[in-house]
C-alpha cells in the first residue's frame, strides 16, 4: 500500500514499463470490500446507529430495555430453538450423507449426483421454498389431500404445517445439503492409510473412531453445525412466507416493529433486535473461526 | 377546480400506495382517475401495509403522493400530513376528519366472518367457530400484532365474547381457544387462499370480503349482531409530495360522487353515503347490495386501537404460537 499511495510519482518516472514493479494486485480485492462496505458495514453502522435513538429522537439506550419483555424473549428464544433443532438435525444427516458420498468412488455416479444437487437445493429457499411445500403438504397441498382422500389426515391435532415444527422441516430442506457441502472437504481429509495403520497396529472400529477420525471431525462437524446454526437464525423470507402472524421469531419480530400499523411501530426497538440478532451471529461465526483453523491443522 | 386540473396534467403523473385493486374496487377507481384526467398513476407495493406507506415518505421523486391509512397510522403522522380540504368537505361528518384537513376518513365497513357454505355450516354466532366443523378453517385477513384489519378482527371476537372496546383480552383467549381446538389457521386470509380453499372462513372488513363471491360463488358474510365493530380508513396528502397538484386532484375525484359511488360498488361504504342518499345522487343498486348490519355499530377510538395492539403484541404469540 505504501508505493501505491504514490501512483502519480511512480507513474510519472516509468510511463510505461513501471507499472509492473507497482503492487497492483490488491485493486482486485477492491469491489469486493466496496462490496461488503455497502451491503455489510453500512447497513450494520446504520442498525448501530438507529438502535441508539429512543422513540423522542433523543440518544438513550431506552430501545434496549424495550427488549425487556416476555414476548421479545419468546422470538428470541424461539429462533435459537428452531436453529439449534434445525442445524443439529442438519448436522446429523448431512453427515451421514457426506460419509456415504465420500467413502464412495471420487468420480463415481453417486457423489456427483449427490453434490451438484446439494449444490442447487442448498441455494433453494425463501418464498419459492415455503410455496412449494404449501403446495405439497400445506393444507390444500396435493399430498396433503391425496392422504386425506385414503383415509390419512395427516394433521389430526391442529396444522402444525404452519408453525415453528412446520419451520423446522422446511429449514431442514436447505440445511441437510448445506451439510453436504460444507463438511465434505473434511471427510476428504481423512486418508485411507490411518485407518490401516490403527488396524495394523491392533486397533478396531471402535479405536479408529474414538481416537483417530473422531478428535480430527469433531472440531469440523461443531463448526459446519455452527455454519447451519448461523444460516438458519439468519434466514428471514422463508419464514416470513410460512408464518404469516405474529413476530414468532426474531427477524419477523423486526419486520412487526418496522410495518405495524395499528400504533406499535417502533424502528429504533427493531433497529436494537436486529443489533441482537447481530451479536448472536457474531458469536456464533466467531466459534466457527476458531474450529475451522484448529480442523485445518490436520485437515489439508 | 378547473387551475388544479390544469396543473395536475402539467405534472402528468401521481403516485399511490398500498392499494390492491381488489380492495374496495381501488382497481376501477385508478383506471376510473386515469381516463378522465389522463394522469399516470404508479401504484406502489399493492399489499403493504398503513405504516409501510408513510414509511415511503422519503422526500424523493418516488415517495407516494397520498396514502390511504388506518385511524392509528393517521393519528401518528400528522406531521408528514398537507392539509387539505376536498369541495365536498362539508358532507363529512365532524368527527371523521381533522379540523384542517390534515387526514380524513374515506370509506369503511364492518367487520365479518365470511365463510364457504359448502364448506362449513351456516354460522350463527362467533362461538360456532369453536365447533368440530371447523377444525383447521378459520383465520385472520391481517397478523394482528402489526395490522389494523387483523387486529380489529380480534377486537370484535372480544366484543362478541363479553369485552369491550376497552378490552381485547377476550378475543385473544377465543383465538387462544381456537388454536387449542386445532380450528384456527394460522395464514394471513387473501383472495388467493380465499380461492384455493385454504382459509374457508375468514375475519375480514364486509367490503372485502364481498369480492370473495367471485371466485367462491358459496361465500357468505355473517356480521354478529353483539358484535358490530367498525372500521374506516382516512386519506392523506404526503406534505413533501413530488405531484401536489395531481394529490389534490385524486383527492377531489375520491370525493366526488363518482369515487364516492366507486368504492360503494365494491362494497366499502364511502364516507359521504349519507350525504349522498339525501341528495340522491348515490348508485342506489350498489347500495342496496351492502350487507345488512343487524345491531348498533361500535367504532374503536384511535387511543383504544392503539391500547387494544399494546395487548395483542405482548400477548398473541403466547396464544396462538
Amino acid at each position: 500500500m505504501t508505493a501505491a499511495g504514490n501512483p502519480a510519482f511512480n507513474a510519472a518516472a516509468r510511463p510505461l514499463g513501471g507499472g509492473r514493479r507497482l503492487p497492483l494486485t490488491w485493486l482486485g480485492v477492491v469491489p469486493f470490500f466496496i462490496y461488503v462496505g455497502i451491503f455489510l458495514l453500512l447497513p450494520t453502522a446504520i442498525i448501530l446507529a438507529g438502535s441508539l435513538i429512543g422513540p423522542d429522537g433523543s440518544i438513550s439506550l431506552s430501545n434496549f430495555e424495550g427488549i425487556n419483555k416476555p414476548y421479545m424473549y419468546k422470538s428470541f428464544t424461539n429462533s435459537i430453538e428452531i436453529s439449534t433443532i434445525s442445524a443439529v438435525l442438519g448436522a446429523i444427516f448431512g453427515a451421514l450423507l457426506a460419509y456415504a458420498v465420500a467413502t464412495g468412488d471420487p468420480k463415481g455416479f453417486l457423489r456427483r449426483s449427490v453434490m451438484s444437487a446439494a449444490g442447487v437445493v442448498a441455494q433453494f429457499g425463501g418464498v419459492t421454498l415455503t410455496f412449494a411445500f404449501v403446495a405439497t403438504i400445506g393444507t390444500e397441498g396435493f399430498v396433503y389431500l391425496w392422504l386425506q382422500q385414503h383415509g390419512i389426515e395427516m394433521y389430526p391435532n391442529g396444522v402444525w404445517f404452519f408453525d415453528l415444527p412446520g419451520l423446522t422441516l422446511i429449514y431442514l430442506y436447505f440445511q441437510i445439503p448445506l451439510m453436504v457441502l460444507v463438511f465434505i472437504p473434511a471427510l476428504d481429509g481423512i486418508r485411507p492409510q490411518w485407518r490401516e495403520a490403527t488396524e495394523s497396529l491392533g486397533g478396531n472400529a471402535w479405536h479408529y473412531w474414538r481416537y483417530v477420525a473422531g478428535p480430527l471431525l469433531f472440531p469440523s462437524f461443531l463448526g459446519c453445525t455452527l455454519l447451519l446454526f448461523a444460516n438458519a437464525f439468519s434466514a428471514y423470507a422463508t419464514a416470513a412466507a410460512l408464518l404469516t402472524q405474529g413476530g414468532v421469531i426474531a427477524p419477523l419480530q423486526v419486520q412487526a416493529l418496522l410495518t405495524s400499523e395499528t400504533g406499535s411501530s417502533a424502528p429504533g426497538l427493531a433497529k436494537a433486535l436486529a443489533l441482537a440478532m447481530v451479536a448472536v451471529v457474531l458469536v456464533v461465526m466467531s466459534l466457527y473461526a476458531l474450529l475451522q483453523r484448529r480442523t485445518s491443522q490436520w485437515l489439508r | 377546480m378547473d387551475a388544479l386540473v390544469k396543473a395536475a396534467k402539467a405534472e402528468g403523473k401521481l403516485t399511490v400506495i398500498a392499494l390492491p385493486p381488489d380492495w374496495a374496487n381501488y382497481g376501477a377507481v385508478i383506471s376510473g382517475f386515469k381516463a378522465k384526467y389522463n394522469i399516470d398513476i404508479t401504484s406502489l407495493n399493492p399489499n403493504g401495509s398503513s405504516q409501510d406507506e408513510v414509511n415511503a415518505f422519503d422526500g424523493t421523486s418516488r415517495a407516494p403522493d397520498v396514502v390511504d391509512v388506518g385511524q392509528a397510522v393517521a393519528l401518528a403522522n400528522t406531521a408528514k400530513f398537507a392539509p387539505y380540504q376536498v369541495k365536498e368537505w362539508s358532507d363529512i361528518p365532524g368527527g371523521a376528519k381533522e379540523s384542517t384537513g390534515l387526514w380524513f376518513n374515506d370509506y369503511g365497513g364492518y367487520m365479518g366472518i365470511g365463510y364457504d357454505s359448502t364448506k362449513v355450516p351456516a354460522i350463527t354466532s362467533v362461538q360456532d367457530l369453536l365447533g368440530s366443523a371447523f377444525k383447521s378453517k378459520v383465520a385472520l385477513a391481517g397478523d394482528p400484532t402489526k395490522s389494523n384489519q387483523g387486529l380489529n378482527g380480534v377486537i370484535m371476537a372480544s366484543v362478541a365474547n363479553g369485552g369491550s372496546l376497552d378490552d381485547v383480552s377476550k378475543g385473544v383467549d377465543f383465538f387462544k381457544q381456537l388454536k387449542q381446538k386445532g380450528n384456527y389457521v394460522p395464514v394471513v386470509g387473501t383472495a388467493a387462499t380465499v380461492k384455493s380453499g385454504q382459509t374457508p372462513v375468514l375475519f375480514e372488513w364486509d367490503y372485502l370480503s364481498a369480492s370473495h363471491g367471485k371466485d367462491v360463488p358459496t361465500w357468505k358474510i355473517f356480521v354478529p349482531s353483539n358484535a358490530v365493530i367498525g372500521g374506516y380508513y382516512s386519506q392523506a396528502i404526503n406534505k413533501q409530495a413530488p405531484h401536489p397538484a395531481a394529490a389534490r386532484l385524486w383527492e377531489e375525484y375520491l370525493y366526488s360522487d363518482e369515487g364516492q359511488n366507486l368504492w360503494l360498488k365494491g362494497g366499502a361504504r364511502p364516507v359521504r353515503q349519507a350525504a349522498m342518499t339525501a341528495s340522491g345522487t348515490v348508485d342506489k343498486t350498489a347500495a342496496a347490495a351492502l350487507p345488512a348490519v343487524p345491531g348498533t355499530p361500535q367504532v374503536p377510538s384511535g387511543d383504544q386501537t392503539s391500547k387494544a395492539s399494546q395487548y395483542v403484541v405482548a400477548n398473541w404469540s403466547a396464544a396462538v404460537a
